[in-house]
């Protein structure tokens, strides 16, 4: 991170191809510092509307406050075009396997960890169904620092709406988590409700995991969206992120 | 796919999209998170032909409200369609 106005600062930010779930070639968005490092990496998963402007920019955020980040497009294997008219057809297929996510998810981990300026350490992090599926996979590939849950839906399901790409209730992983989780809800949201964050943290609370779940008044889901008027909440979503860079730091150092 | 609700059928026609004219061969009909209307959740129907790529959609977000009422117009058309082509009279 710059720290004053004299310093050097540059990135480079760029699409990449690496190997995935199942050495399927998948587009990265890799966003990193320049500069000898040592950097940590984050993983970060897109939410529904897809690998888009908003979730490119929020990459390059993290690599100028001196993380090398890693953003796979999930719905690479579907095909290419603008971003919501992919998400248009994942959304009507019912979404990507869970499977194929945490494969994918742990592949960016591992090429992150890889590079030679890394330190070693790296998170998960995602926001709408890329928060549930940073649970997943910090839950069902063992090995990432610290794994950050921005409002995902899902994560506590009922039995009747498990499918075969979404075969588990994400919480009921709970006992392979191996890293310590923030989780950041709006208590206005209906994906997840308070009643299923409440779920999520009484399993974590009972496993005896290092969490911490923050919930916020006057916000419903994506209050971060700054180009999303009706999601949007400055307050929160600044406080908000304040508390993500505050847990990426302790845990994966800057 | 927050909502996992999502309901799928072939369909055959025509529909205008970013590039003009294609024929349709499916629509998705989805409760879900939008992309343009100012709601957390919005009734999306998306018109398809996928031989046709990605970019072949027309796509609407609807409130519940107004998908109800696009409904019952819809049958309310089709009904009286039907009764036009069987007896010359709407």
């Amino acid at each position: 991170m710059p720290g004053t106005t004299d310093q050097y600062e540059g990135m480079t930010a760029e699409t990449i191809t690496i190997p995935g779930h199942n050495g399927d070639r998948i587009h990265v968005y890799y966003a990193r510092p320049l500069g000898p490092g040592p950097f940590p990496g984050i993983v970060w998963i897109h939410h529904f509307p897809g690998w888009d402007e908003w979730s490119q920019e929020t990459a390059r955020q993290l690599a100028y406050l001196g993380y090398a980040a890693v953003a796979p497009d999930l719905y690479c294997r579907e095909g290419h075009g603008a971003p919501e008219d992919m998400a248009a057809k994942v959304r009507a297929n019912g979404g990507v396997p869970d499977a194929q996510v945490v494969g994918d998810a742990a592949a960016c981990r591992d090429f992150l960890r890889s590079q030679a300026n890394a330190n070693g350490k790296v998170g998960v992090i995602g926001t709408c169904s890329g928060g549930r599926h940073s649970v997943l996979a910090a839950s069902c590939a063992p090995g990432f620092d610290a794994v950050v849950d921005l409002w995902g839906g899902g994560v506590v399901m009922r039995q009747e709406d498990l499918t075969p790409m979404r075969p588990v209730s994400p919480v009921d992983y709970t006992k392979d988590l191996d890293c310590p989780i923030l989780g950041l809800f709006g208590n206005d949201d209906r994906a997840p409700t308070p009643e299923q964050v409440d779920i999520h943290e009484a399993e974590l609370k009972k496993r005896g995991k290092k969490y911490e779940f923050h919930r916020y008044d006057g916000a419903g889901h994506g209050f971060f969206y700054y180009d999303r008027p009706q999601a949007y909440r400055a307050e929160q979503a600044v406080d908000g992120w304040r508390k993500v860079l505050d847990f990426f730091q302790r845990n994966l150092g800057s | 796919m927050c909502t996992n609700i999502v309901e799928r059928t072939n369909v055959s026609g025509s529909g205008r999209g970013a590039q003009g004219w294609f024929n349709l061969n499916e629509v998705s009909v989805s409760y879900d998170h939008p992309f343009h209307v100012s709601l957390e959740h919005a009734l999306n129907i998306d018109f398809t032909n996928e031989a046709s790529g990605v970019g072949a959609r027309v796509a609407v977000e609807l409130t519940l409200d107004s998908a109800k009422e696009l409904a019952r117009v819809l049958l309310e058309a089709v009904n009286r369609a039907e009764q036009y082509e069987a007896t010359g009279y709407a």
